[in-house]
């Protein structure tokens, strides 16, 4: 915890004096840890001259923050009407069974996290996943599985 | 040296594009044959990536869709002179997808290595920045008001009006921002731009700053775009490195500072004012209007927001006149729409036409008919909050007053196509349901409205009160529409009415019913 208010405090040093500089800062600090701890509120409240309550306010406003550690690895599954078009309706049902878990829950190996997401822009080959940070189209069940099983294999 | 073209497009890697470059770098390598892999942006022909192009000395020649298992017997075909083999495609030119497009805005796209400043300097870039450096600022925005170009995002609001306003408005500090957080399903177009041909934007926007004597600008992308804003922050660095951004720009009195901004997975930050807002380190709350952001915009600022394809098609207006872009389109719709083919289609991608092509030829000559086969049902054109069309209205050109005629909308440019197999009443359901879910929260008709929506969808969807429930669907579409602060509230009844207008028996509604 020690190590990781230093961290968030040296990007709070290089991010506070942007303008509008809540939004770089809160991605620096997810994009380092993964989340965003609330013991940090207090700081970036102090230092951006800002209320705890929009420090708050805005961290939940945003589907991409989060304010708890993820999984190790991030699956976003579109669920938009492109992808409806493509069946990722069935995509969904058999990923939330194979992992045995619903939207915004993380497994119990704490390997992936399953979150919604609504569209990535990739929409002549839905339907369409994101594993961390890479985009896979028209993918079907078995490769999806087949990515997860690659993933979870990975150590931590 | 024999060059190559593998696309870096999030869509062609989402195929597996890395791998193929990967793939080719390593066989060329073990074959002793030197080679330059360009990762270019992509085409638009979706259903072809990973597409290879290799330069030969008629064109260029497209094998696709690769895949690397194929790579070696390529090279076997000799590909790189363009041989012979089942991936074959012909000049990728001479394609039909290609030939009978009109793209102006996507010039490049595809054509150049989007992060190299010298490339698209090779290819036209600029030329309209040059033009725009030796004019009075209001000269500028009399040419962009000329061409007839109209805000690309969705709400299709005269550009040089907008720029006009934030002309004439006095301020030490004015701003440009480019709204990059295409959150519509079945879009990819400002995606595509920012992947293919970043320049084309930052010199767009630096014109903008230099007619409206704004000397910051801010590109704000969303996050799900990773690989857009790499490009973006790639080429923003080549052109502060040579001059186009910075401190007296190549050499005049106008400065421009371009930054970008990463957005943080909220639709409805899509909304112009929201969008500020959250630029602001804010909740995207919707503002009240007026003021308008032309007056008092980004920290209160005149403040021009266009989004990324309007302003990526301000180089070409102030390369080649008002006149030459005005000279394409029907009616009020002048110039290009980049037009984006997904979902349930045979042939997705980027289609640049003229305004007036018809959903039917792009449906069925561009688009191939459906993926799956089957009989195309309804398409939905403009995003999540746009109208659902039945196939008696494929004949309709493309254009904005045609499509509001309809009781629709263009919006920015998507079409996402379904299948017989769709249920309207589950559509429906779902538009309330993502209004649930991005709602800001700012007006009740939106937050509530949507909430109850889905409710009321599923009393009608499981038939209980039918009458009552379809009755009461209805006028919570008007109190939405008439009684919301922005887009997101007050159009989710689009997709709603017109899945149950058109396609009344997916809500159990036969037609004698209607009629009575």
């Amino acid at each position: 915890m020690h190590d990781q208010m230093a961290r968030i405090e040296s990007h709070i040093e290089s991010h506070q004096h942007m303008a509008g500089a809540l939004m770089p800062l809160l991605h620096a600090i997810q994009d380092d840890l993964g989340y965003i701890p609330e013991e940090c509120y207090g700081v970036i409240a102090k230092a951006l001259n800002l209320s705890v309550a929009e420090i708050h306010g805005v961290v939940t406003f945003y589907h991409h923050f989060r304010s708890h550690p993820p999984g190790r690895h991030v699956l976003q599954v579109c669920r938009a009407e492109s992808c409806q078009a493509m069946g990722c309706g069935a995509l969904e049902t058999h990923v939330k069974s194979s992992l045995g878990i619903d939207y915004h829950e993380t497994t119990s190996d704490g390997s992936i996290t399953l979150e919604p997401v609504y569209c990535l822009g990739n929409c002549a080959c839905s339907p369409t996943i994101m594993l961390d940070d890479e985009v896979y189209g028209r993918v079907s069940p078995q490769q999806v599985e087949s990515l997860l099983a690659n993933a979870r294999r990975e150590n931590p | 040296m024999n060059t190559i073209y593998i696309p870096r497009d999030s869509s062609a890697l989402s195929l597996g594009a890395n791998l193929v470059a990967t793939a080719i770098a390593r066989e060329a390598e073990s074959r002793h044959i030197p080679l330059e892999i360009v990762r270019n942006g992509s085409r638009g022909m979706f259903w072809l990536e990973p597409l290879v192009e290799v330069a030969t000395d008629t064109g260029r020649i497209a094998y696709g869709p690769v895949t690397p298992d194929q790579v070696a017997s390529l090279f076997d075909a000799g590909f790189l002179g363009g041989g012979q083999h089942a991936l074959n495609l012909g000049l990728t030119d001479e394609l039909p997808w290609m030939k009978q497009q009109e793209r102006l805005t996507f010039a490049r796209v595809g054509i150049t290595d989007p992060v190299s400043l010298q490339d698209y300097i090779a290819h036209d870039g600029y030329k309209g920045l040059r033009n725009a450096i030796g004019m009075a600022p209001q000269d500028i925005v009399q040419q962009v008001t000329d061409s007839g170009l109209r805000g690309r995002g969705g709400a299709a609001f005269p550009t040089g009006i907008k720029w006009k306003t934030v002309l004439e408005a006095p301020a030490e500090q004015k701003y440009i921002v480019c709204n990059a957080d295409e959150g519509d399903s079945g879009t990819f177009s400002d995606r595509m731009i920012m992947e293919g041909d970043p320049f084309v934007l930052i010199e767009g926007m630096t014109i903008a700053g230099i007619a409206v004597g704004a000397t910051q600008g801010y590109i704000y992308v969303r996050s799900e775009y990773p690989h857009s804003i790499v490009t973006l922050n790639l080429a923003i660095k080549s052109a502060y490195e040579a001059g186009y951004l910075g401190r007296e720009i190549l050499g005049s009195r106008h400065d421009f500072y371009l930054e970008v901004r990463r957005a943080a997975g909220a639709y409805v930050c899509g909304e112009e004012t929201a969008l500020l807002e959250s630029l602001e380190g804010k909740r995207g709350l919707v503002r009240f209007k007026p003021p308008l952001p032309a007056i008092s915009g980004l920290f209160g600022k005149p403040t021009i927001i266009n989004n990324v394809i309007s302003l990526a098609t301000v180089p070409i207006i102030m390369d080649k006149g008002s006149v030459y872009y005005r000279d394409y389109g029907m009616g009020r719709s002048r110039g290009t729409l980049p037009i984006q083919l997904a979902g349930n289609i045979k042939h997705g991608g980027l289609v640049e036409k003229a305004f007036g092509v018809t959903l039917r030829e792009l449906l069925y000559d561009y688009g191939g008919g459906s993926a799956s086969g089957r009989p195309i049902k309804a398409v939905q054109v403009g995003g999540p909050l746009g109208a659902y069309l039945p196939e008696s209205q494929f004949d309709t050109p493309l254009d904005y007053e045609e499509f509001s005629k309809l009781w629709a909308v263009l919006g920015h440019g998507g079409i996402v196509v379904f299948d017989d197999t769709v249920d309207m009443a589950h559509m429906a359901r779902y538009a309330f349901e993502f209004c649930a879910i991005e709602s800001c929260g700012k007006c009740t008709p939106c937050r509530i409205g949507s909430t109850r929506g889905v409710e009321v969808m599923d009393k009608i969807m499981t038939g209980t009160d039918h009458a009552k429930h379809i009755a009461l669907v209805r006028d919570l579409s008007d109190t939405m529409l008439n009684g919301s602060l922005c887009a997101l509230g007050g159009m989710t009844p689009y997709p709603v009415l017109s899945a149950l207008n058109h396609f009344p028996e997916d809500f159990g509604i036969h037609k004698k019913e209607q009629v009575a």
